[in-house]
């Protein structure tokens, strides 16, 4: 075997090339996110101060009872005031006046129990992508248990037909609070995380192609996090996720909240997904080949390529959004010349492909632990590539399924039916996939296996109820119903949510060298496990018996059904709790140290040490032969971490070996 | 491969034949399945069969449950067979047999699965095209209209003529009302309709996006400011049904809900006299019928004096000041 653990690399935290002079400050000089908060608090007084001494000179604008211009311009220089006091912008204007770089640029931090910068680094704007990962972790994580709050709410007040607990304004608040946060959340749950940490790993690559765009896709979600919340100041938002004009051009100030941060979240996700399709296209190690790469790598690469070509026209919708409720351009206003229509398409021809973003992620972390614990190679490899490309190209020419009764041109529905029912195909590949690679294995039932499965249990029912909802006929019952809620429940949190947990449980060994409590982890996923379906299993049939999403009171003969779903959904949340208590007991207290390769993988990301080096190989690996080779005893080990001198780009690399590589 | 024959375990397995065992057990719970969902289930689908467009649907819904029967016992069942008996046996720490992939499954899987897809999409359209678009909302200019008669006067109506009855959904913050243009326009906050004949719902909206959904006359169909949306449906069954609005419109959207009746033909041609009649001081303020209405441009004061109201009750859409209305 010439794969074996590597000593800890010796490299001091922030060394970069020598000839560099750090002048290291003290912790609370250097800016880190309180400066960044300080700088927002500043930014968005003085954006606010600005809108209003230029509004006040427009009519229009001026003699608006609501003071959306100024809002919105303080949104903005509340960024731009995050991003200085981030330092974002240092090196780049140092390196305009061509002064030499102030702070040590380094990509390479050292690891999570690295003595260098201790915890400090987590609170700066750094370009290690491990670093940026563990970022987003526990970013994410944030946004995912306030949006759960959130949820929890909805469930209490749905508990009776009429409305009791909140008001209707509260209500419709705390809807589109949730769904917003979640939809924001979920774009980048994977992608952040596990894309920008493990990528690069999983290719054989020291580091990621952008690694300021990268830091700034993670350091541009806090932002928007304080944005979205800060709507609930302005009297919420009353539209839902979709924000649908003409009501989100008629509603209060808290819409321009949902605007700003979802268009900030958009832009986040651009910058996220380009620098992953750049690095996985330019960054894969010699002997990478396609034909090696993870299946988890060709999920970053697919949703990185529907990040950078779908998230643009959210943007773009978001900023019609704003023109139109602060300088009355009327993009979407019947009456004026514009159109409903107009933003309905643009939100959909977004919202389609961003619900595959949501679901690609998943697919691929699955099929990743799959072989793994099923000890056998992955059935059909180029059948389950296929079925992302599949699904990542069909999912631009599907998007007016969601405007089947909407009264658009009726002779485009047969049409939009058709693709919307053969997106189905690529997505059978994944289970097609999945069912093969069980096929008399060796299954190991460990925690990340316990997600693997659910996924494929629950995104079956979310599939299966997608051809319903695909159908006109069936839709038009379907439509706007509790009958798609529980349909998106299902794909996104059935699948993308226990593809993230199972990850956790999966790749932690590796993130920062903790294995996570396993009985804990079982006891998580059987509740969540359970009590998911015990939630949205039952809004199929509310849905399907005439209940409206988001409404707060229902018909009574329907309360039965509700009052099992929002105790179920308590449960649900109580299971989530088991996971918080996992995670920080195992991550902060236990800190039970992970084996390098607990699960005895041969991902390549497995074969460095846990946590991986600061950067992360020692040399750059010559890659051998494919991730998925479970039991051929002939196969190679997955890639040599010791190539002799001068293999790199030289004769002694294997035949057709990529040339992709640098450094 | 010989390790695997070696291993204490895998012999006892290697003796079943899985394939056929699954085969099997997936067929017959697929007929039971499928008849059950067919023909137990089939008949109280969702959303009932009080309208042509109503029945059409849960025929659609139970057709497409029917297909669906077979791909979920299928996948549960493997992987509750995979579950019960692919299983690591203790202290067997050896890979399993490699698979990479098999021609003739991953073929019959595609062709499968494609030929099931297409049937589907097949199916929908027939089903969207007879029943007359199914109850779905079809913009101004709907095309599929099998068996609806033209709207040839927008004056009069007469049951069993070839001209539809013409019923103008009105949706505004937060309510609905509905105007009869066939029977002098008036306009009022019931909905009623005949049975057994076609009916033609122009649905349109004064502020925001609105959803007309008659849940159990299978009828969903947006309303738009500035837009008529055709919808069609027959009632079968007199009785009453709800009236929901399907898109988030704001603050009330919860309880912006309505109950119709379907009348016997007599019944409706008697209601809409008293209607008429009734209403006909409010309906000559009312705008002169359209097929949409911008409330901005409405003479209002006239109505508002009338009623003794001192603005615009329903959150009138204002375009000079969007926000305001």
């Amino acid at each position: 075997m010439a794969i074996e653990a590597q000593p800890e690399s010796a490299h001091a935290p922030g060394g970069g090339e020598p000839g560099a002079t750090p002048r290291e400050r003290g912790w609370w000089m250097r800016p880190n996110v309180l400066t960044a908060l300080a700088g927002a608090v500043a930014g968005y007084y003085f954006g606010h101060w600005l809108g209003n001494f230029i509004a006040s000179q427009y009519q229009q604008v001026g003699t608006s009872d609501n003071n959306d211009f100024a809002i919105v311009i303080g949104y903005a220089f509340l960024i731009l005031g995050w991003l200085i006091g981030l330092g974002v912008f240092n090196d780049l204007v140092r390196q305009m006046l061509g002064k030499p770089l102030n702070r040590n640029v380094s990509l390479h931090e050292s690891g999570f129990n690295g003595n260098g910068n201790g915890m400090a680094k987590y609170f700066r704007f750094t370009l290690d992508h491990k670093v940026v990962g563990l970022q987003y972790l526990i970013g994410m994580l944030i946004y995912f248990f306030t949006g759960g709050l959130l949820a929890m709410g909805i469930r209490t007040e749905l508990l009776s037909p009429s409305y009791h607990v909140m008001s209707p304004t509260m209500y419709l608040q705390v809807v589109g609070e949730h769904g917003t946060m979640m939809m924001m959340m979920m774009t980048s749950v994977i992608v952040g995380p596990f894309g920008n940490y493990l990528v690069p790993i999983m290719i054989g690559s020291k580091r990621v192609a952008f690694p300021r765009l990268e830091a700034l896709s993670f350091w541009l979600t806090p932002c928007a996090y304080i944005i979205l919340l800060s709507a609930f100041l302005d009297g919420g938002f009353p539209t839902g996720w979709t924000g649908y004009a003409p009501l989100s051009i008629q509603a209060g100030e808290g819409m321009d909240a949902y605007a700003v941060a979802f268009g900030l979240m958009g832009i986040s996700v651009i910058c996220a997904g380009f620098n992953l399709v750049v690095t996985i296209i330019c960054y894969r190690a010699p002997g990478m080949r396609w034909s090696r790469l993870p299946a988890f790598v060709w999920s970053m690469l697919t949703t990185g390529f529907l990040l950078v070509l779908a998230a643009p026209v959210l943007v773009g919708g978001m900023y019609m959004i704003i023109t139109d409720r602060t300088v009355q351009t009327a993009f979407f206003v019947n009456q004026l010349g514009g159109s409903s229509y107009l933003y309905e398409d643009l939100f959909w021809f977004f919202g389609h492909p961003e619900v595959y973003i949501l679901a690609l992620p998943g697919f691929g972390i699955v099929s990743e632990m799959i072989p793994v614990f099923t000890r056998k190679p992955l059935f059909g490899y180029k059948i389950s590539v296929a079925g992302m490309f599949g699904v990542a190209i069909l999912s631009f020419f599907v998007w007016q399924h969601h405007l089947f009764d909407s009264g658009m041109d009726p002779d485009m529905r047969p049409l939009f039916m058709l693709t919307t029912e053969l997106i189905s195909i690529p997505t059978g590949f994944i289970f097609l996939v999945a069912m093969g690679t069980f096929w008399k294995a060796k299954i190991r039932l460990t925690v990340p296996m316990l997600f693997a499965i659910a996924l494929f249990i629950n995104f079956l029912f979310g599939g299966i109820s997608g051809v319903f909802l695909s159908d006109v006929p069936a839709d038009t019952t379907a439509h706007g119903s509790f009958f798609v809620m529980a349909h998106f429940h299902y794909t996104i949190m059935g699948g993308l949510l226990f593809a993230f947990f199972g990850g956790i449980y999966y790749w932690l060994p590796k993130v920062m060298g903790i294995s996570m409590n396993q009985r804990l982890g079982q006891i998580h996923f059987w509740t969540m496990f359970l009590a998911f379906n015990s939630t949205f299993m039952p809004l199929f049939a509310a849905g399907m018996l005439g209940q409206p999403r988001r409404v707060f009171e229902y018909a009574a003969n329907l309360q039965t059904l509700n009052d099992w779903v929002s105790v179920s959904a308590f449960c649900l949340g109580g299971s989530m709790c088991v996971f918080i208590f996992n995670f920080v007991m195992s991550t902060v207290v236990w800190r039970k140290k992970a084996p390098q390769n607990p699960w005895n993988s041969r991902g390549l990301e497995w074969q460095v040490p846990s946590p991986p080096p600061a950067d992360n190989f020692e040399y750059v690996p010559v890659i051998l032969s494919g991730p998925y080779e479970y039991g051929d005893p002939d196969a190679l080990p997955v890639a040599d971490l010791h190539p002799p001198a001068g293999v790199i780009g030289g004769a002694l690399a294997p035949a057709g070996a990529s040339t992709g590589s640098e450094e | 491969m010989a390790t695997e024959a070696l291993t204490p375990g895998s012999g006892a397995r290697s003796g079943r034949n899985d394939a056929a065992w699954l085969l099997t057990i997936w067929i017959v719970l697929s007929i039971i399945g499928c008849l059950l969902v067919a023909l137990v289930w089939g008949p109280h689908m969702p959303p009932g069969r009080a309208s042509v467009q109503a029945a059409s649907q849960a025929t659609d819904i139970t057709v497409l449950g029917t297909i669906a029967t077979p791909v979920v016992i299928g996948v549960l069942l493997y992987f509750g067979w995979a579950l019960a008996f692919w299983r690591q046996q203790p202290g067997d720490e050896t890979d399993a047999a490699p698979l990479h992939g098999n021609v003739k499954v991953q073929t019959t899987w595609i062709a499968g699965t494609s030929a099931i897809v297409l049937a589907l999409a097949v199916y929908g359209t027939v089903e969207l095209i007879n029943p007359a678009g199914a109850g779905a909302g079809q913009g101004p200019q709907p095309v599929f209209r099998n068996g609806m008669p033209p709207a040839a006067s927008a004056t009069s109506w007469a049951p069993g003529t070839n001209n539809i009855l013409q019923v103008q959904v009105i949706g505004q913050q937060w309510a609905w009302t509905f105007r009869y243009p066939q029977f002098g326009g008036f306009e009022t906050t019931q909905l009623v309709i005949p049975v057994n004949q076609p009916v033609q719902f122009n649905v349109t909206s004064l502020d925001v996006i609105h959803s007309f959904w008659a849940y159990t006359l299978g009828v969903k169909a947006d309303a738009n400011p500035g837009v008529n949306n055709v919808a069609y449906t027959t009632a079968t069954v007199t009785g009453d049904f709800q009236v929901r609005c399907d898109e988030l419109c704001g603050i009330w959207h919860g309880s912006m809900y309505d109950t119709g009746q379907v009348m016997s033909v007599s019944g409706f041609l008697a209601w809409t006299k008293t209607t008429a009649a009734t209403m006909a001081g409010v309906t000559k303020m009312l705008p002169p019928y359209a097929l949409t209405y911008d409330p901005t441009t409405l003479n209002l004061g006239k109505v508002n004096a009338a009623l003794g109201l001192t603005g615009a009750g329903g959150g009138y859409y204002n375009p000079a000041d969007p926000e305001q209305p």
